[in-house]
């Protein structure tokens, strides 16, 4: 039982000892980390410290130098030669693996030359194949969960940010991903629209989503997660339930984060 | 001096063209037409080249470039037309072309190429890196990506300057004159040849400024139409005539 009252499947994301260079700079050092179905999984840690990084990695947006991560029980972005050996797999592959893992970013990177309902069925008609008014159908029910029923069709320019990040969850959605990797959703919102995000987000969590959650949100991890993990300097150095980690936490480090961020 | 000119032969040019000008006029527009947009497709190869993993590919166009930007659009005219060697004429399923007018097209969209990768490739690399993400994020390929994301956003940043290429290949044209291409200028020239009156070479520079003209309309309409569409509304026939005639607020009202 995880502490949102779902049960755990099997692990759907299996990372071990991922490295990870920018030239000089070691960001992600022996990074391991499983998350099971309908697992909720927050990332905190201190800018700089490879949260977002190795979320990128999830979904094949960076390469890593070692280690190896699953989704499914198949290796993201790399196939394994016969002498154990990694090497990048071809694109139609990537491809393959990265529409069941999506994304919501930062900053939306919603499509600004398509309407709110263009933008979520892009990818199901393009990618999947769906039928475009089956894909419609489908894309209006998803606008009218994330609360934009009335903007189908508005274009992006004209939306709230938190409006925007919204048509960005529906649109990953739409792609009915085993994973949803969320990096800082809510960072480049203006602090009256962010409960809203995070709402639709609980929402996704309680209905038994798997999500890793890179976020500063604290209120948010300690309500919809069902683990938090610490990254500092580009490794995991706590991880354990919320309750763990906002009343006890071990590690030095973790406690001096927190105390700053509470 | 144009006060003392023979008004009248620019006034008939004008208003009573004959059927060796109709000619002429009608050769301007399709070779700058049909150059342009070879010179855009061959522009849009260039730049997706420019970007390949392939370092071969790389390469090439940057010869491409290197050559074409780099020497004269005269000279280029002149080997294809001297150095190829195409027969005299060439048919086309139903067009018919001779062999100057091949060569003149062929050199045009050439040159035209070089030019329109440099802008493809800026209009390319003007959107934000986070789209190419997102879509791939969605499981889309590059490919695939490009055509329905990319390609349509950064359409809005190359069709300014895509408009300044094709006002300036229609008054390119006139160096086709010098393989024998029977068109705008040619038939200027030719009546100048005949006659010594300049007023000829008046009448066609009117030609040539209502074509751009034309093109100038046009163009402002289709950016118009572009930005309208990424802020998702309708602009009336009043706005569009306005912004016609003032390239700048078309892009200032964003």
């Amino acid at each position: 039982m995880t502490s949102t009252g779902l049960v755990l499947g099997d692990a759907i994301m299996r990372a071990t000892d991922v490295n990870k260079s920018f030239g000089k700079l070691h960001v992600l050092k022996d990074v391991s980390l499983e998350v099971r179905q309908r697992e909720t999984v927050c990332i905190i840690g201190p800018s700089g410290s490879g949260k977002t990084t190795f979320i990128r990695c999830v979904n094949h947006l960076e390469k890593i130098d070692s280690g190896r991560i699953e989704v499914n029980g198949s290796l993201i972005g790399y196939r394994e030669k016969e002498d154990g050996k990694l090497v990048e797999d071809s694109e139609r592959n990537i491809a393959k693996q990265r529409a069941q893992v999506c994304m919501v970013f930062q900053r939306f990177n919603l499509f600004p030359h398509k309407t709110a309902l263009e933008n979520v069925t892009e990818a199901p008609v393009h990618v999947l194949g769906v039928p475009k008014d089956k894909a419609a159908e489908d894309a209006e029910l998803l606008l009218r969960r994330v609360g934009l029923g009335d903007k189908c069709d508005t274009y992006p320019g004209k939306l709230s940010g938190g409006q925007q990040q919204r048509v960005a969850i529906a649109r990953a959605l739409a792609m009915k991903p085993a994973l949803m990797l969320f990096d800082e959703p809510t960072s480049a919102l203006d602090p009256e629209v962010i409960g809203e995000v995070l709402t639709v987000m609980e929402e996704l969590a309680h209905e038994g989503m798997t999500m890793i959650v890179v976020t500063h949100e604290m209120g948010f991890a300690r309500e919809a997660a069902d683990r938090v993990v610490m990254m500092d300097d580009g490794r995991i150095i706590e991880e354990g339930s919320p309750e763990h980690f906002f009343q006890a936490p071990e590690h030095e480090r973790t406690k001096q984060f927190l105390s700053k961020i509470l | 001096m144009l006060v003392a000119a023979d008004w009248h032969i620019i006034w008939s040019r004008i208003f009573h063209p004959n059927g060796p000008f109709a000619h002429a006029l009608w050769a301007t527009i399709y070779i700058s037409i049909v150059a342009q947009v070879l010179g855009i497709l061959l522009g849009l190869v260039a730049a997706l080249a420019r970007m390949s993993r392939f370092l071969p590919f790389r390469l090439l166009s940057g010869t491409y470039v290197l050559i074409f930007r780099g020497t004269p659009v005269l000279v280029q005219i002149f080997f294809f037309y001297f150095a190829l060697g195409l027969p005299n004429v060439i048919h086309l399923g139903v067009f018919n072309l001779t062999a100057e007018v091949a060569a003149g097209i062929l050199a045009l969209s050439i040159n035209e190429g070089a030019y329109m990768r440099e802008i493809i490739r800026a209009g390319i690399d003007s959107i934000d890196k986070g789209q190419m993400e997102a879509a791939k994020s969605l499981g889309m390929r590059s490919g695939l990506a490009m055509r329905r994301i990319i390609l349509p956003q950064a359409a809005r940043v190359i069709v300014p300057p895509l408009g300044n290429e094709f006002n300036n290949m229609m008054k390119t044209t006139s160096l086709v004159y010098t393989i024998g291409v029977y068109e705008l200028f040619a038939d200027a020239e030719q009546g100048y040849s005949q006659t010594f009156h300049t007023e000829y070479f008046v009448a066609v520079a009117f030609w040539y400024l209502v074509l751009t003209t034309i093109w100038s309309l046009i163009q402002a309409s289709i950016e118009r139409r572009l930005a309208a569409s990424e802020r998702g509304d309708q602009l009336s026939f009043r706005e569009r005539l306005f912004a016609a005639w003032s390239p700048v607020t078309a892009w200032g009202r964003r």
